[in-house]
C-alpha cells in the first residue's frame, strides 16, 4: 500500500475524508464560585487548535505524537465522540456538522468504526462475544433474519482468526490479543469503509502486536479499508502507514509520506522523535541531547509551542506561531527555521 | 453454497446454557466461599426458612388468626403449652383475643416479608434509575437529582416514611383508605430508601461511562436510554445485590416501628410490628409471650438477613479476593 | 574472571491457590557481573517482575521461593529473617518500580524522603545527608536542586519524578539496582533521557542494574547482557548484540523480528502464532514448543537445559544438550 508516495493529497484524488481547520477546546476551569473568591481566570484546554489532513481511499493515515498533543482527540472528533468546536468533517464528500437527522448521521456512522486500545475495557464484560460483534449489525438494521445474524458473525470470527463457537464466550475468556481481534470483528460488522484506530496495540505485547497489525494489513488489502491509525510508536506507524503527520499540543508540525518522513525529517521535534527512541537497530547514531519535557496543555508556550525544546529556536519563534506549509511534495512542515531561507534545511542526517 | 458445519455452532440452546451457569457457579470463588464460612450457611439456612414458612403459613399454620369465626375467646391469654395452665393446641400460647401466637407469628412474618421485599423492590428500581440517569447524563441532571438526594438524607429515613404516609393518608379518600393501606406503606418505605443506590449506582456508572465499550456503543450510535439499560446497568447491578440484602432487613425493621407507632400496616392484617405492639400492653402484666415471641421472631430474620448480606458484600468485593 | 556480584541458581516461585500449585518462575539461574547492566526481558506474565521481586525479598503471598537460591556477594539474602532483609533493601540493593507516581510518598517532600534514606542506611547527620541528597539531585539532572529538593512529588512532571525515583534508589549507594519497566509510564521522548542517565549514573556509582522490561528497544539501548524468558524459563541469555541480532532461541527470534523497524518497512512481521500459556496450562517438555515453527519430538518430553552456543546460552533442543 505504499499508493500515496508521490501525490499529494489536498485536492483532486480519492478523498475519503477531508478535515480542515478542526478544532476542540475544553473548559476545564473550576466552578464559578471558586473563580470568584480565588479570582482565577477561565481554563481552557486546547486540546486541537486547527488540524487539517486528508486521507484517500484505501490507505491509512496515521497521527503520531506524545501524551497531550491531541491525537485521541482528533479520533473521537472524527468518530462523532465530540463535537468540533471550529472546522470541518467532510467524509465521503459530506459535511457531518450539516447532518442533523438521524437517519443521515446513521448512514455515515454505519461507514465508520472505531477500535480502542484498551483491550479490556472495550468490550462488555457482561455481554456474549455473538451479541458484542452483532450489536453494529442490529443497530443499523442490517439484517433481520436471526440466522442471518448467525451466520454473518461467525463470518466476522473466522475473518479476525477466531472460531465460530467463541461467539458463546465472554470477553474475559479470552486473552488481550484475541479480544482486540474481537474489537475488530466488531468494527468490520457494518461493512464500513473507514476505520478510526485509537492506539490499537500499544497495550498489546510485542509478539502479539505483530499479529494484530498483520491482520490489520491483511483486512485493508482485502477488504479496501482506509484507516486513521493513532500512535505513539513511531515503528508500529512506519509499519502501517502510508502518510503521517506528526503533532505537538493540538498542531500538526510535519505532514507527510511515511517514507519521507523517516529519511528525510524536516521539522525540529519530528527529528527530536526519531532521534531519541531507544532503538533496537543500535546503529550508534549520535545522540541529540535533549531538553525538556511536554509543556502544560492548558499554558502552552507563546508563539511556537515547541520553542522552549527546540535547538534551532529565533526570535521570530517566541513570538509568532508557524502554520503548516507545503515544502517539498507531499511534504507540509508548520517551522519558522524550515520556512526561513537563509536557514536551510542543509545537513539532514538520515533518520 | 453448502453452510459448513462449524458455522452452526454458534447458537447454544437455552437449557445447555443454564445448565453450563449452574455448574460454573458451584465451581466458582463465591461457592467456595459460601460453603466454607458456616455462619453465612446457617443464616441462609434461617432466612430461607422463615420464608417457606411465611409462604406457606396457610397451609402448616395450626389456626387462620384472621379468621373471627375460628376464635374462641375463651381461650385468651393463655401461655405457652410448656407451662402450667398452658394448651398443647396453642404451643405458644395466645394474646388477648385468643388468636393462637405461632400462627399470628406466621401469618405476621407474611405481612412483613411481602412489605419489606415489595419497598426493597421499589427503592432499587428507583434509587438505581435514578442512580445510572444521573452519572450518565451528569451536568444539571445531575446536580439536581443529587441535592434531592443529599436533602433527604439529611432527614432520617423512618421520618421520611413517617412523613410520606401521613401525606398519602390525608390525600387518599377515607373508603379507600384500607385497601390501600399496605400499598401506601411499601411505597412510604420505598421512597425512604431509595438515596443509598442511587448514589452506588451514580458512582459505578461514571466510571462505567468512560469505559471504553460505551464509546464504541456510541459510536455505533446506540440511544443513551439503550446504552443505559443493555450496557451500563448489567455492569453497575454488582453492589446493588449487597445494598439490598441489607436494605431488606432494614425494610423489614422500618415496616415493625411503623406499625408498633401505629401508622404501619392496618389492625386487619397484623405483621410483626403489630404483635409486638399488641403484646406490649400485656408485658407488665404478666403475659410476657404475646410480644417476646414475634420479637424474637424480627430478631432472628432481621439479623439472618443482615449477615447474609454481609458474607455477600465480602464476597463480592473483588478487592478483598 | 571476578565474582559475580549476584547470583541466582535454580530459583523456583510458586504461588499456592485453590486450584492447585501454579509455578510463575521455574528453575532460573543466571548471574548478574558487579557493575554490569544486565536485561530480563520478557512479554506479559512471563516471570520477570516476579524474579526482581524475590531478588529483593518483595514477594507477595501467596507467592513464595519454593526452591532456590540468591547469593549477593556470597551471601544468601533469599531465606533472611525480616528485619535483616530490610536493611538489605535501600542500602546493598535499591529498586525503581514502574510508576513514578506512586513510588514516592504524596505527603512528604522530595528532600525529606531522600534524607530519610540517607540517614537509615548511613551514619551521616542530617546536614551531611542533606547536602549528599541535593548533589544526588543534581546528578540526575533535577535544575535548581537545592531548591527542588524541599518540593512535593506533585510539582514534578512524570519524568522529572522518575529522576528522583532513581535519586532515591542510588542514595545509600547500593552495590544492586532492580529497575522494573522504568521507562514504560513515559513519554516516548523522555523515556531516552531516563534510562541513559541511569546507565551514566550506574557507571559512576559502579552498581548493577537488573533492568526488567518488555521493552526490546530499552535494553539494547543501555544492557551489557541480556535473558530472555519465557512461560518462567529462561531460554536465552547472551551479549545483547548477539541476542538481538542473532538469537538462537526460535522464541527469542521470533520476538526480536516481531517488531517493527524504525528503518524498514516489512511487507508483513514476523509473527508468532498463539499466545504465552497460562499458569494453569504449561506445556510438557519445553514450555515453547506449541507455538515454535522448528519444534520435533523431543521437545514436547523434555524440556531443555541451558547449553553455551557461541558466546550466548540457549534452552533449546535444537543447540543439542543432554537431559
Amino acid at each position: 500500500m505504499n499508493g500515496a508516495q508521490a501525490t499529494q493529497t489536498t485536492g483532486g484524488g480519492d478523498v475519503l475524508l477531508r478535515v480542515r481547520g478542526l478544532k476542540r477546546y475544553f473548559d476545564v476551569s473550576r466552578p464559578l464560585l471558586n473563580r470568584l473568591l480565588e479570582g482565577k481566570p477561565r481554563q481552557i484546554l486546547r486540546a486541537v487548535s486547527g488540524i487539517d489532513f486528508d486521507i484517500q481511499r484505501g490507505h491509512t493515515f496515521a497521527l503520531v505524537g506524545e501524551s497531550g498533543c491531541g491525537k485521541s482527540t482528533v479520533a473521537n472528533l472524527v468518530v462523532g465522540l465530540y463535537r468540533p468546536t471550529a472546522g470541518t468533517i467532510e467524509f465521503d464528500g459530506q459535511d457531518l456538522a450539516g447532518l442533523q437527522r438521524r437517519s443521515e448521521l446513521a448512514a455515515i456512522r454505519r461507514k465508520m468504526a472505531m477500535i480502542f486500545q484498551d483491550p479490556y475495557a472495550s468490550l462488555n464484560p457482561r455481554w456474549r462475544v455473538f451479541n458484542i460483534i452483532s450489536e453494529p449489525i442490529r443497530a443499523f438494521g442490517l439484517l433481520k433474519d436471526k440466522q442471518a445474524i448467525i451466520d454473518r458473525t461467525a463470518q466476522l470470527l473466522t475473518q479476525v482468526g477466531l472460531s465460530p463457537e467463541d461467539g458463546q464466550k465472554y470477553p474475559h475468556e479470552f486473552s488481550g490479543g484475541q479480544r482486540q481481534r474481537i474489537s475488530i470483528a466488531r468494527a468490520l460488522a457494518s461493512d464500513p469503509r473507514f476505520i478510526v484506530c485509537d492506539e490499537p496495540t500499544s497495550a498489546l505485547d510485542v509478539s502479539v502486536q505483530a499479529q494484530i497489525l498483520n491482520l490489520m494489513s491483511e483486512l485493508q488489502r482485502r477488504l479496501g479499508l482506509s484507516y486513521l491509525f493513532i500512535s505513539h510508536d513511531l515503528a508500529v506507524v512506519r509499519h502501517m502507514a502510508d502518510r503521517i503527520g506528526v503533532m505537538y499540543l493540538g498542531r500538526l508540525c510535519e505532514s507527510a509520506p511515511a517514507d519521507t518522513l523517516f529519511e528525510n525529517p524536516r521539522h525540529p521535534y519530528t527529528r527530536l522523535l526519531l532521534d531519541t527512541i531507544p532503538d533496537i537497530e543500535m546503529t550508534g547514531r549520535k545522540r541529540v541531547p535533549v531538553a525538556g519535557e511536554i509543556p502544560n496543555p492548558i499554558d502552552p508556550p507563546a508563539g511556537c509551542a515547541f520553542h522552549p525544546r527546540c535547538p534551532r529556536v529565533m526570535d521570530v519563534c517566541r513570538r509568532e506561531r508557524p502554520h503548516l506549509r507545503p515544502v517539498a511534495d507531499g511534504v507540509m512542515v508548520s517551522c519558522h527555521a524550515v520556512d526561513a531561507p537563509d536557514h536551510s534545511p542543509g545537513t539532514q542526517a538520515a533518520g | 453454497m453448502a453452510k459448513p458445519a462449524s458455522l452452526q455452532a454458534v447458537h447454544i440452546p437455552l437449557h445447555r446454557r443454564a445448565a453450563d451457569a449452574l455448574r460454573r457457579a458451584a465451581d466458582g470463588d463465591i461457592f467456595y466461599s459460601f460453603i466454607h464460612s458456616p455462619v453465612t450457611v446457617a443464616a441462609t439456612a434461617v432466612t430461607v426458612l422463615i420464608i417457606l414458612s411465611a409462604v406457606l403459613a396457610p397451609w402448616i399454620a395450626p389456626q387462620n388468626p384472621f379468621d373471627m369465626a375460628s376464635l374462641d375467646l375463651l381461650d385468651a391469654h393463655t401461655p405457652p403449652s410448656w407451662m402450667a395452665d398452658g394448651n398443647p393446641k396453642y404451643l405458644l400460647g395466645t394474646d388477648d383475643q385468643g388468636r393462637d401466637v405461632l400462627s399470628t407469628i406466621l401469618y405476621g412474618s407474611r405481612i412483613s416479608l411481602e412489605v419489606g421485599f415489595l419497598s426493597v423492590i421499589f427503592s432499587m428500581v428507583l434509587g438505581v434509575g435514578l442512580g445510572i440517569v444521573s452519572g450518565y447524563a451528569g451536568g444539571w441532571l445531575d446536580a439536581v437529582i443529587m441535592r434531592v438526594a443529599e436533602i433527604q438524607i439529611s432527614f432520617p429515613a423512618i421520618l421520611i416514611a413517617l412523613l410520606t404516609d401521613g401525606i398519602l393518608r390525608t390525600v387518599i379518600p377515607e373508603a379507600r383508605a384500607e385497601e390501600l393501606a399496605l400499598t401506601v406503606l411499601i411505597f412510604s418505605i420505598g421512597i425512604s430508601g431509595w438515596v443509598q443506590y442511587a448514589r452506588t449506582v451514580r458512582s459505578s456508572t461514571m466510571v462505567e461511562r468512560n469505559r471504553e465499550y460505551v464509546q464504541a456503543a456510541r459510536v455505533i450510535g446506540i440511544h443513551p436510554v439503550k446504552i443505559m439499560l443493555r450496557h451500563i446497568l448489567p455492569n453497575v447491578m454488582g453492589p446493588v445485590l449487597v445494598i439490598a440484602t441489607i436494605h431488606l432487613a432494614v425494610a423489614i425493621i422500618t415496616e415493625a416501628t411503623l406499625s408498633f407507632l401505629g401508622v404501619g400496616v392496618p389492625p386487619t392484617e397484623p405483621s410483626l410490628g403489630t404483635l409486638i405492639r399488641i403484646g406490649n400492653d400485656y408485658l407488665f402484666s404478666g403475659e410476657w409471650w404475646i410480644t417476646i415471641f414475634p420479637s424474637a421472631a424480627l430478631a432472628i430474620l432481621v439479623l439472618a438477613v443482615n449477615l447474609l448480606g454481609d458474607w455477600m458484600r465480602d464476597a463480592l468485593n473483588p478487592k478483598l479476593r | 574472571m571476578s565474582e559475580p556480584l549476584l547470583h541466582v541458581e535454580h530459583l523456583r516461585i510458586e504461588f499456592n491457590t485453590r486450584r492447585g500449585t501454579l509455578v510463575a518462575v521455574d528453575d532460573v539461574s543466571f548471574d548478574v557481573m558487579p557493575g554490569e547492566v544486565f536485561g530480563v526481558v520478557g512479554e506479559s506474565g512471563a516471570g520477570k517482575s516476579l524474579t526482581g521481586q524475590a531478588i529483593i525479598g518483595l514477594l507477595e503471598p501467596p507467592g513464595r521461593i519454593a526452591a532456590g537460591e540468591i547469593r549477593l556477594d556470597g551471601r544468601r539474602i533469599d531465606n533472611l529473617p525480616y528485619g535483616q532483609m530490610r536493611r538489605l533493601r535501600g542500602r546493598q540493593i535499591g529498586m525503581i518500580f514502574q510508576d513514578p507516581l506512586t513510588s514516592l510518598n504524596p505527603l512528604y517532600t522530595v528532600g525529606r524522603q531522600l534524607v530519610e534514606t540517607i540517614q537509615t542506611h548511613t551514619s551521616l547527620n542530617h546536614e551531611e545527608a542533606r547536602r549528599r541528597a541535593v548533589k544526588l539531585l543534581q546528578d540526575v539532572g533535577i535544575p535548581a536542586a537545592d531548591k527542588r529538593i524541599d518540593h512535593y512529588p506533585h510539582q514534578f512532571s512524570g519524568g522529572m519524578r522518575q529522576r528522583v525515583v532513581i535519586a532515591l534508589a542510588l542514595c545509600a549507594n547500593p552495590r544492586l539496582v532492580i529497575a522494573d519497566e522504568p521507562t514504560t509510564a513515559l513519554d516516548v521522548s523522555i523515556q531516552a533521557q531516563i534510562i541513559i542517565l541511569l546507565k551514566q549514573l550506574c557507571e559512576q556509582y559502579d552498581t548493577a542494574v537488573i533492568l526488567i522490561t518488555h521493552d526490546m528497544g530499552v535494553i539494547a539501548e543501555i544492557s551489557d547482557r541480556v535473558a530472555v524468558m519465557y512461560a518462567g524459563r529462561i531460554v536465552e541469555i547472551g551479549g545483547v548484540r548477539e541476542v538481538v541480532k542473532k538469537a538462537r532461541h526460535p522464541y527469542a527470534r521470533g520476538l526480536m523480528g516481531a517488531i517493527p523497524s524504525l528503518h524498514r518497512r516489512v511487507e508483513k512481521l514476523n509473527q508468532i502464532d498463539g499466545s504465552m500459556p497460562r499458569l494453569t496450562e504449561i506445556p510438557s517438555g519445553c514450555a515453547f514448543h506449541p507455538r515454535c515453527p522448528q519444534a520435533f519430538e523431543r521437545c514436547r518430553r523434555e524440556r531443555p537445559d541451558l547449553v553455551n552456543v557461541g558466546q550466548s546460552q540457549v534452552a533449546c533442543w535444537l543447540y543439542g544438550g543432554s537431559s
